[in-house]
């Protein structure tokens, strides 16, 4: 067990932020961190990374406890804030120099930041000041700052916010190739940054978890029966609801509408036959994935994704 | 604390806040020993340094809190404390580290002052005249009376992330405890302990080590001021107010 939380609470004055969470990561695994802005995402991180106490609960990390060993924690934990901890007027070598000896980096400080700098593709901007580096680049710095002291354990609030689309790509492929032999937890809240580099994903929506499973697992949990269906005279989305097993339905388009059923089996013949008595023509109809973006919107009931 | 030091010196040098600080103070003190009319050494007919110890305290006053004012507020604006506290170093690591760092500046900026020393025991009627052991004792209060502003400043700058808030803050906090207990010690009231009031007071100390002798006392005093402003600016860290 490499992140373990029990009963993990924050509370700023009356206001719950974190509510008693549990859940657990195994030694290896990439888990997404999911969850709406202020959903209490970035506060959980914070008390795994030693930064902020817990109101109540506790946390472990490689078996320490974080608020019996914070030292031994911090130790083992790269971290990655969500507001990137840069300083502008710094060099970059000079900024890895100094987290490097701010971590107790105890081998040979010039080759490791050299070795990080390869790593995260910054050789050509080694000798640049922090503040002339473009976002991405910027990211590549704060990710190799939370990976110099080669930790265990990586937590990366946020990694890709504010890149633009090659950025993102660039940033998920580092993850995913750093992650092959570390424990990550990301948060996020775009889904298809989970569907990239995830192995697991826990949902989080005001301060409670509502999720926490493998990606398939929740597809078939939350997105197993929904159904596309595309009728040539449009009619009330409600209507269908009258076909046995319909549970809900949604209109989403002229004439288009996507409903969740519990027939597996026979729905499409089903809808044939009540396009039919209704005097209307069915002309497309599709058994849907539902995506992660939906099982999101669902489950934090619509907040802002 | 090794690392934290490290980084803000070379912060300080690689920023010129340490050059402009040490420029403007030897200047300003230049000016005042050397040049203006009314208190220039030379016109003073003393063989003695006492204009740079009475301006120092007043014009430490502005540059250090100058100097100390962005050491907190800028990592909290920048969220690089996050950064700090995140990392294996405690707390006490971290403010400690910046304290000596601070302090070591104040120390840059008055060493090349030792010239006006040497100069004036040259100058003097005969040579050598200067009350050496009054001089040296003026020079440990002066580096105390620095220490203690950069206790108050980086406690300031640990209330707020805007540094102007911090300088001014740190500004009124070094006025009020060099000159202000000597003034409230004045009060009717209180008459029968006025040696006490003014006791708590920076001045009281800073003029007592002047006279050249070290006392016990002095040195506890300024170690106690300096700790309790640490503490101070631990307790505000812990908070985690940002």
């Amino acid at each position: 067990m490499s992140i373990r939380a029990r009963g993990l609470s924050k509370k700023y004055g009356t206001q719950t932020a974190v509510n008693a969470i549990d859940f657990s990561i195994n030694t290896g695994e990439v888990v997404g961190f999911l969850g709406p802005n202020g959903a209490g995402k970035s506060t959980t991180m914070r008390m795994l990374t030693c930064y902020l106490p817990p109101s109540s609960g506790d946390a472990e990390v490689q078996g320490l406890n974080v608020l019996n060993s914070p030292e031994k924690v911090k130790r083992l934990v790269g971290y990655l804030p969500e507001h990137n901890p840069l300083y502008p007027e710094m060099y970059v070598r000079e900024y890895l120099h100094f987290v490097a000896d701010l971590s107790g980096w105890k081998g040979d400080r010039k080759k490791r930041v050299e070795e990080i700098v390869d790593l995260t593709g910054l050789r050509r901007e080694v000798n640049k000041r922090i503040q002339q580096l473009s976002k991405g680049y910027r990211q590549r710095v704060g990710l190799a700052q939370a990976l110099i002291h080669d930790p265990q354990v990586l937590i990366l609030d946020e990694p890709t916010s504010g890149l633009d689309p090659n950025q993102v790509v660039e940033i998920r492929k580092l993850i995913t190739e750093i992650g092959k032999d570390k424990t990550v937890l990301l948060s996020t809240h775009i889904m298809q940054e989970v569907e990239a580099m995830c192995d697991r994903v826990v949902i989080i929506d005001r301060g409670n978890i509502v999720a926490d499973s493998n990606l398939e697992e929740l597809q078939k949990e939350y997105g197993g029966n929904a159904h596309f269906v595309r009728f040539k005279k449009q009619i009330d989305a409600q209507q269908l609801v009258e076909i046995e097993g319909v549970e809900s339905t949604e209109s989403v388009g002229k004439g288009e509408y996507r409903l969740r059923h519990s027939i597996p089996g026979d729905i499409e013949e089903k809808l044939f036959a009540w396009a039919v008595e209704h005097n209307n023509v069915l002309l497309e109809q599709r058994a849907e994935k539902q995506n992660l973006e939906q099982i999101f919107r669902t489950l934090t009931n619509g907040n802002n994704g | 604390m090794g690392s934290i030091f490290r980084k803000e010196i070379r912060s300080y040098l690689s920023s010129l806040i340490a050059y402009i600080t040490i420029v403007v103070f030897l200047l300003a003190i230049g000016l005042f020993m050397w040049v203006y009319p009314d208190t220039n050494a030379l016109d003073y007919g003393y063989a003695s340094l006492e204009t740079l110890f009475t301006m120092a305290p007043w014009v430490f006053i502005f540059l250090i809190s100058a100097l100390c004012m962005r050491t907190f507020a800028e990592e909290r604006k920048a969220r690089t404390i996050e950064l700090l506290a995140t990392h294996p170093v405690s707390e006490w690591q971290i403010i400690l580290g910046k304290f000596f760092a601070a302090w070591v500046i104040v120390l840059f900026a008055i060493l090349p002052t030792l010239l006006y020393f040497f100069t004036i025991d040259k100058l003097g009627s005969p040579p050598g005249n200067i009350d050496a052991g009054a001089t040296w004792g003026s020079y440990l209060g002066l580096l105390f009376l620095g220490g203690c502003y950069v206790s108050i400043g980086l406690f300031a700058s640990s209330l707020t992330d805007n540094q102007i808030v911090a300088f001014i803050l740190s500004i009124f906090l070094c006025f009020f405890f060099f000159s202000a207990f000597v003034q409230i010690s004045k009060f009717e009231f209180w008459s029968a302990q006025s040696g006490m009031v003014e006791w708590i007071g920076i001045s009281y100390h800073y003029d007592s080590i002047s006279r050249g002798v070290i006392d016990t006392r002095d040195l506890i005093y300024f170690a106690s001021f300096m700790a309790v402003f640490l503490g101070f600016t631990k307790y505000q860290f812990s908070r985690r107010t940002w």
